[in-house]
Parts: structure tokens; C-alpha cells; sequence
């Protein structure tokens, strides 16, 4: 049993792999707490197609990935934000055209490069036990900064997140303070994407949160909770994919979800559960 | 002089909304403002913020304009621009008030802390301050909005229908309070629906549509042309009746 749980350490790749799952798993809690709570969760998606062009760029180039990613990620979420000044077009929309525009670019950029259907698929489903030391330090030094600009920008996203209006009439800057943010789920997404690939980062992001929601009515704790569920999740996922010989992305995601149905159905407060039995002794006669 | 307006006229989307709004608010005085549904209160409201370019005239607040009186106007929109289904609890929804004012890359200080202990406890919320803002009634959730605009300890007090809606402790806490404001020097502008409630506790009347119609104390406004031409006939004639304009 011991060594069902040793053995993968036994080799560097997936040392590897368990240390970027797992700082994955951290950062995409946290930011994606923010995300879920501000409804943002098309704009994660509308960032994780956007980041691809970037990357098949850098690809064709035969340069970093990661900054690759970063750049067409901040450039797609500009846009957007600009473009949706205009007040006929709602974000959403916005977002649509922009996110499809960019994965199109992407797509084309990529069939440019020789031999590029490997690397494709390993950057749509990810490819977690091909991580070079390197990749695993960009990871940990990018997820670090991240934590720490979410501690310190923490009671402005707040502020934002509970009243944007009156935010903006007290005078914070909404517009750099979304940029900033903006900025954070692109990173997140990019360093993930290795873990879980594009197609799913998506769900690294939203599905802790959704769960820490459903146990927490604390912002503290979610931003706590959503990054444990997430870490946990990578390391099970992982240790299954070792186990079974399955994809490890998809697996990743699966046990996300299976603790998300859990967290549906049996959330102290807000599970499935908890309503009926409030039903239930709501629809109880008042004893005399 | 807390608030002073001048002839501003402000555009929404090309159409103009207000026009040659003329305004003054003194320190200690509460000013009611009225008008039918579009007649531009809340528009108004969103001027004096800085939060909508003016096509003309002038806004000065204490001496300053919109932008520079940032941080010393407490705001309290209507209940629906909250999220009330955000995971905080009412001390830290409270505390959002003083997030400006606290600084970047700061926590909040003694200072602050003892800036919302006295918020809560004049809207009567100590007792809930651990509370999730999700699990409030309508008229705690008032409270809360209140709260998290005395938290910069405003001079001037901007606030957006209220009395909407709410429970009879919550409006009598609210109104005891305002009183309190003034006689400390604060000056409350409030759009309201509750006309009757707006002639008891204003000391001065604004009726609004487009532009001022009238501007003065309650029994002032004692002609039912001017309400007539504020509201328009149709529903002017209960109104007029509860206010005790007509008998």
C-alpha cells in the first residue's frame, strides 16, 4: 500500500509532475475563487483559447512557450476590454468574437511549423510527464507572484467584486484593477496548461471554487478550501494515471468534478441534502 | 456650503437627461429628492460621483469638484447593485467602504477598525457583524449599505431610494439617524419614492424632472400646479392627497 504512494517518486518525471500539478492546483484555486465569484468564468475560457496563438507563435519561433502565452493572452484581454467600451456590444459578445478570432490565428501559425500535430495535441490535452526542470521553475516562480499579488490586491478585488460602481465612485482605478486581473487568469492559465492542457485548464480553474463556494460563505476560507480541493485533485488524478496507464489531464479533472457532485449533494449549508432536510422541517406542523 | 450644483446638464447615450439642474445642499441639511420614474435622480446622484462626464455647468462639493471629493461623499445606491451573494460578512462589506481610503499594499489599521465599529453600531448591526451579507433580511442589507458608507465618516451623503421596501425598524433606525447626521453637520441628498415619509423627515423638498421644478421646504410646495408638472396628471391626484397638497 506504502509503496503504491512512493513509487512515482521514484522517478524525475514525475516529480516532476506532482510538483507542477500541485503549485497548478494552488495558483488556479486562488485565482479562480476571484473568477467564480465575479461570474467570470467565459472570460477564463475566452484566455485559454486566446493564449494558444501565442503559444504556436513561440512554438514556430522556438521560444518560450510560457512567454509566448502570456503575451497573447494580455493582448486578447486588452482588446476585449477596449472593443467593449462600446456600449451596443456586450462583453460576452465581445469575448466570443475575440476568443475564436484568436484560436483561428493560433491554428494557423501552428500549421505553418513541421511536425506539428505532436505538439498540438500535448498543448490541447497536456502533456504533465514531459516537464523539463526549467518549465517546473518558470511554474513556481510565476505561481509565487501570483499568490502574492492576490494577497495584496485582495480587498480591492473585493471591493470590486461586491459593488463596482460605488468602487469606482470612491475612486479606485477599475479599469487597471480588471487589466490586473485579467493579467493573473491568463498567467494561471498558461502555467496550467502543461498540467491539464487547454481544453481543461478551464476546469482547474472553476471547479474548486465552485466547490469551496458550496462549503464556505467566507471569501478567507474559499481562497483556502478552493486551492486544497485543486492540489488534491492533481495528486489524485495523477497517482490514477500512473496507476491505470489513462490520461493523466483528463483524470485530473474527472476527480475535480467527482469532489464538486460530493460537494453538490453534500454541502453542510448548501448541498442537495441540507435543502430537503430545511424543506422537510419546514413542512413540519408547529408542535402545540 | 456642502454641495453646490450649477445649471448642469447631463447627456446618457445622446438623449439628454438632466438640464439646467440647478442645486444647493448645506452642511446639516436633508434634502429630498422627487420625481417620477426617468425623471434623471439616480443620473443626478452618478454626476455628483464623478462617475458621468457633465456636457455643462459646474459641480462643487466643499470647494472641490466631483473627482477630487472622492472619498469624502459616502454613497448608498440602490439594494440591487449589491452582490449580496458574495461569501463576506457584514463587518468586512462594511470595511469595502474604507478600501480607498486604507491605501494600497495596506490592512486596515486601528483607525479603521474603530471607523466601523462606530458604522455598525449606529445602523444597529453590531450584533450581525460575523454574519454572511447573504443570510440578511432587505432592511438589514440597508443597514449594511448605510454602514458602508459612514465609513469614511462623509460630509456629504448621497443616497438612492432607501426607504424602499423596508421594514418599520430599519426605516425608524434610518431616519433617527439621518437626524443625527445632520445635527452633526453632515448633508444627506436622498432620492425617494416615499413622499410622505420624504415631507416628515426633509427639511427641504426637490422636485425633479429633467430639471428642478421646485426647490423648498415642504410646506412650501403648497401649489398642486407644481406637482402637476413634475409627475404629470395622471398620478398627481392621490399624490397630491397624501402629502396633504389638496384635500
Amino acid at each position: 500500500m506504502i509503496e503504491f504512494f512512493t513509487e512515482p517518486w521514484q522517478h524525475v518525471f514525475m516529480q516532476r509532475a506532482f510538483l507542477v500539478v500541485l503549485m497548478s492546483g494552488v495558483v488556479c484555486g486562488v485565482i479562480g475563487s476571484h473568477v467564480a465569484l465575479r461570474g467570470m468564468a467565459f472570460i477564463g475560457d475566452a484566455v485559454a483559447h486566446a493564449v494558444f496563438p501565442g503559444i504556436a507563435i513561440a512554438f514556430a519561433l522556438q521560444t518560450s512557450l510560457v512567454v509566448g502565452g502570456i503575451v497573447a493572452g494580455l493582448v486578447t484581454a486588452l482588446a476585449i476590454a477596449v472593443v467593449s467600451q462600446n456600449r451596443r456590444l456586450k462583453e460576452d459578445t465581445v469575448i466570443g468574437v475575440f476568443f475564436a478570432a484568436a484560436f483561428g490565428l493560433g491554428i494557423v501559425v501552428m500549421s505553418t511549423a513541421p511536425g506539428y500535430g505532436g505538439s498540438l495535441e500535448s498543448f490541447l490535452f497536456g502533456s504533465v510527464l514531459g516537464i523539463g526542470s526549467a518549465d517546473v521553475i518558470t511554474v513556481a516562480i510565476a505561481g509565487a507572484v501570483l499568490l502574492l499579488t492576490t494577497g495584496v490586491l485582495h480587498k480591492e478585488f473585493v471591493t470590486i467584486g461586491l459593488d463596482r460602481e460605488t468602487a469606482r465612485a470612491v475612486g479606485l482605478p477599475i479599469f487597471w484593477l480588471d487589466m490586473a486581473m485579467y493579467a493573473m487568469v491568463t498567467i494561471a492559465i498558461v502555467i496550467s496548461i502543461q498540467a491539464v492542457g487547454n481544453i481543461l485548464v478551464l476546469a482547474l480553474l472553476i471547479t474548486p471554487a465552485a466547490c469551496a463556494r458550496l462549503l464556505t460563505d467566507r471569501i478567507g476560507r474559499m481562497m483556502l478550501i478552493a486551492p486544497a480541493i485543486g492540489a488534491l485533485s492533481g495528486l489524485t488524478g495523477l497517482y490514477l494515471s500512473y496507476a491505470f496507464n489513462l490520461a493523466a489531464g483528463g483524470l485530473i479533472v474527472l476527480t475535480a468534478t467527482a469532489v464538486f457532485v460530493a460537494c453538490w449533494v453534500f454541502a453542510p449549508r448548501h448541498g442537495l441534502l441540507s435543502h430537503r432536510r430545511k424543506i422537510a422541517t419546514a413542512a413540519l406542523p408547529a408542535r402545540p | 456650503m456642502s454641495l453646490q450644483v450649477d445649471a448642469i446638464s447631463v447627456e446618457l447615450g445622446g438623449r439628454l437627461v438632466l438640464h439646467d439642474v440647478d442645486l444647493t445642499v448645506d452642511a446639516s441639511e436633508q434634502v429630498g429628492l422627487i420625481g417620477p420614474n426617468g425623471a434623471g435622480k439616480t443620473t443626478l446622484l452618478r454626476s455628483l460621483l464623478g462617475l458621468l462626464p457633465l456636457r455643462s455647468g459646474a459641480i462643487t462639493i466643499n470647494g472641490r469638484t466631483p473627482a477630487e471629493a472622492r472619498g469624502t461623499i459616502g454613497y448608498v445606491p440602490q439594494r440591487h447593485e449589491f452582490v449580496w451573494d458574495y461569501p463576506v460578512d457584514v463587518r468586512t462589506a462594511a470595511m469595502t467602504g474604507r478600501t480607498h481610503h486604507i491605501g494600497w499594499l495596506r490592512r486596515p489599521r486601528k483607525a479603521d477598525h474603530a471607523a466601523i465599529d462606530q458604522a455598525l453600531e449606529r445602523v444597529d448591526l453590531t450584533d450581525l457583524a460575523r454574519r454572511p451579507i447573504g443570510e440578511l433580511s432587505g432592511g438589514q442589507r440597508q443597514r449594511v449599505l448605510v454602514a458602508r458608507a459612514l465609513a469614511v465618516q462623509p460630509k456629504l451623503l448621497l443616497l438612492d431610494e432607501p426607504f424602499t421596501g423596508l421594514d418599520v425598524l430599519t426605516q425608524e433606525i434610518l431616519t433617527r439617524l439621518f437626524k443625527n447626521l445632520t445635527a452633526e453637520g453632515t448633508a444627506i441628498l436622498m432620492t425617494t419614492h416615499d413622499l410622505p415619509a420624504a415631507a416628515d423627515t426633509c427639511s427641504r423638498l426637490c422636485l425633479l424632472n429633467e430639471t428642478v421644478v421646485a426647490d423648498g421646504p415642504p410646506d412650501e410646495l403648497r401649489d398642486p400646479a407644481v406637482w402637476l408638472r413634475a409627475f404629470g396628471v395622471a398620478r398627481s391626484e392621490q399624490l397630491l392627497h397624501s402629502l396633504g397638497v389638496t384635500r
